[in-house]
């Protein structure tokens, strides 16, 4: 493998006829950094991902590894010469080769001796805990021992990027946990730089150092997990990662302080209080000043965890009717809608919420929200502003 | 339970095996019986004798054999790289399905026919050649060897070609690009990957290809020179069960032709089983 330090991908954008699937991407991947593409179906991440591969010519942008350009857009190193390896959502193994035959095919290809391949091939079988399979055929296998084939097929070759295309995605719910431990515990002991494409936010928050939000093939969010977790840039990436509250609202009071704003919003009839953890130069505090200087309407981010049904009524207590109730074990899942007279006109706002008493469908709830529980975003920001 | 039920279904299996055996066991062992006897019906081997000591017909063995043969590898030899390009989908794919479906439907008689007069010596094709200065004379493609062969490319490819398309197709793309990835160019996936899940349909094709082709009959005759070297096998069984009446000996060349196809249809399947170890299904990855 040829060392390099970091891979750089320089205002990538690939068009199929006048829809743009990936948008001006720009990212700086170091050497055995673990990087999450996250986002809807359609989104992009995979196209992105096949971009970077070679598979898809760019429409535009350069890629780099170091000072090497590997593709800009009118010569490119052809994928397989990049050095990089790919994991399928549905495996590609070669059915007609054994196990031991498709961990060997890129061992073959790179003309290495007999003894040097099988010796690596016995290695990495006993990596991804498969040394018994050697001789059997991936149509005999289970999901999740083919898929540990196509990353063991992959790592042999110690490649300068491994890229995994919703690896999990084709596993049942327990297998999909232990392959993702599994693959956690790999990237710690061999540091492979790693791109892993995903719509499931608990595997990018589970897995990499950073997370990039896609939509729209425009990059929505970059940063680390917990800061995409708990401090989203946008009602785009904050419904994403579960803020499912996103109600309108008007700001009627605000207080700027050196860390953030303190407001007051209108959503219906009930007032809450927010801190909103926007420093100086945040374009989210700009946003939310401007809203509150020209009365614009506004957007709230609150997830269900946060909104507390069943204590008694305080500071940010909302009255709301329960419409369905999911058990879900140590919490219910309820949805409700806020109680909203009718002289206010229209239909109550839905809330999701989390309950962990007993409320029964139709039943009055009063809930509440921590003050540094709630999110806002100016209305009609528009969902790229970030990164 | 369950057996039980299964077993009061078996008679639905009645008109299937009625099938079977009215048209292909009865008319396959009667042959083989009339091949054994004489007109009177004694056992004898003399049919088989007299067909293997008779030079000039056991000559169309391999009269047939050479037809049969070039044939059946030119046809999935184009099959394969039409197929692999063709794999994705083509603009136009439809018409060139339409081009190639039109030669099996109007069956044999017609394309001889029109063969004939396309590509006779005053036929358009010979025109063209000498007014393009390709050839001098007109070129002799009807009623001779080349004028068989062309006739049952023109049959056999679109099967072929059709049969293995199925197959390509079914191969994942995703296998492609996993090759691909792992570092192989272009002609090394298609060695390495794409060639041997493609051999199951490579086999099928090449056995239903060749046994078309080994018991040419129209074509030999409207095409070819039937009394000389296109003189192929089935026209000796012809000759002995309709000119000379002896159905017992047109029965032991049928047999002949039936053990020649057996024993090739056995090599191709040899070689399909040593090439092709892994699952049957194709492109599930």
């Amino acid at each position: 493998m040829k060392d390099f330090k970091r891979i750089s991908v320089r205002r990538m954008t690939k068009r199929f006829g006048d829809k743009t699937a990936v948008h001006d991407f720009s990212l700086e991947l170091g050497k055995g950094e673990f990087v999450a593409f996250l986002g809807p179906s359609g989104c992009g991440k995979s196209t992105a991902l096949n971009c970077i591969t070679g598979l898809i010519p760019l429409t535009s942008g350069e890629i780099f590894i170091d000072d090497e350009c590997i593709d800009d857009s009118r010569n490119k190193v052809p994928p397989e010469k990049r050095e990089f390896g790919m994991v399928f959502q549905n495996y590609a193994l070669f059915p007609h080769l054994t196990v031991r035959e498709n961990v060997a095919f890129g061992l073959k290809l790179r003309r290495l001796g007999k003894a040097e391949v099988e010796r690596r091939v016995g290695e990495v079988l006993r990596l991804v805990h498969l040394e018994g399979y050697a001789a059997k055929y991936p149509t005999q296998m289970s999901g999740g021992e083919q898929q540990r084939v196509a990353i063991a097929r992959c790592i042999v070759l110690e490649p300068r990027l491994l890229l995994l295309d919703e690896p999990l995605s084709n596993l049942d719910a327990k297998l999909r946990v232990e392959l993702r431990y599994e693959l956690k515990a790999l990237h710690e002991r061999l540091k492979v730089t790693t791109i892993y494409v995903t719509h499931d936010q608990t595997e990018a928050l589970a897995l990499s150092d950073r997370i990039v939000v896609l939509n729209f093939g425009r990059i929505q969010q970059v940063g680390p997990p917990s800061e995409i977790f708990s401090n989203p840039s946008n009602p785009f990436v904050a419904d994403f990662v579960g803020y499912k509250n996103a109600w309108a609202g008007g700001i009627e009071a605000l207080k700027e302080t050196p860390d953030g704003l303190e407001v007051r919003i209108r959503v219906q009839k009930n007032s809450l209080d927010a801190r909103l953890p926007y420093p100086a130069g945040d374009p989210r505090r700009e946003g939310i000043v401007a809203a509150f200087r020209s009365g614009s309407p506004v957007c709230t981010a609150i997830r269900p965890e946060d909104i507390v049904a069943g204590s008694r009524p305080g500071a940010n207590s909302l009255r709301c009717v329960a419409n369905l109730v999911e058990y879900q074990g140590h919490t219910s899942q309820v949805r409700a809608t806020l109680e909203n007279p009718a002289s206010e006109g229209g239909a109550g706002a839905l809330v999701d919420m989390r309950s962990s008493v007993d409320v029964a469908m139709g039943e009055i709830v009063e809930a509440s929200i921590a003050t540094d529980r709630i999110l806002l975003f100016p209305e009609g920001l528009p969902e790229a502003a970030a990164s | 339970m369950r057996g039980a039920a299964r077993g009061s279904y078996l008679y639905l299996l009645v008109p299937a095996l009625v099938f079977i055996i009215l048209l292909f066991l009865y008319p396959f062992f009667y042959g083989l019986y009339l091949s054994l006897t004489k007109a009177n019906g004694t056992f004898t081997l003399t049919n088989y004798a007299r067909f293997f000591s008779d030079a000039r017909d056991f000559r169309t063995v391999w009269t047939t054999l050479s037809i049969a043969v070039p044939v059946t590898f030119v046809n999935v030899g184009l099959a394969i790289p039409f197929a692999y390009h063709m794999r994705r989908g083509l603009r136009g794919e439809k018409l060139i399905s339409f081009f190639l479906i039109v030669p099996i439907t109007l069956g044999t008689v017609l394309v001889s026919e029109g063969m004939l007069t396309f590509m006779g010596p005053n036929g358009w094709l010979n025109q063209l050649l000498i007014v393009l200065r390709i050839a001098r004379e007109p070129v002799r493609f009807t009623h001779n060897y080349l004028g068989v062969v062309i006739s049952l490319g023109l049959q056999g490819f679109p099967y072929a070609f059709l049969m293995l398309l199925g197959y390509v197709s079914g191969i994942s793309p995703d296998l492609e690009k996993a090759s691909q990835m792992l570092g192989a160019s272009r002609i090394q996936t298609f060695w390495r990957v794409l060639f041997p899940l493609m051999v199951p349909g490579i086999a099928i094709s090449f056995c239903l290809n060749f046994v078309m082709a080994f018991s040419v009959f129209p074509s030999a005759v409207l095409l070819g020179q039937p009394s000389g070297p296109t003189r192929v096998i089935s026209i000796a069984a012809y000759q002995w069960a309709f000119e000379k009446f002896n159905f017992n000996a047109a029965s032991a060349i049928s047999m002949v032709m039936a053990a020649i196809e057996l024993v090739v249809i056995g090599i191709i399947l040899a070689w399909r089983g040593r090439m092709y170890k892994g699952a049957s299904i194709v492109g599930k990855g």
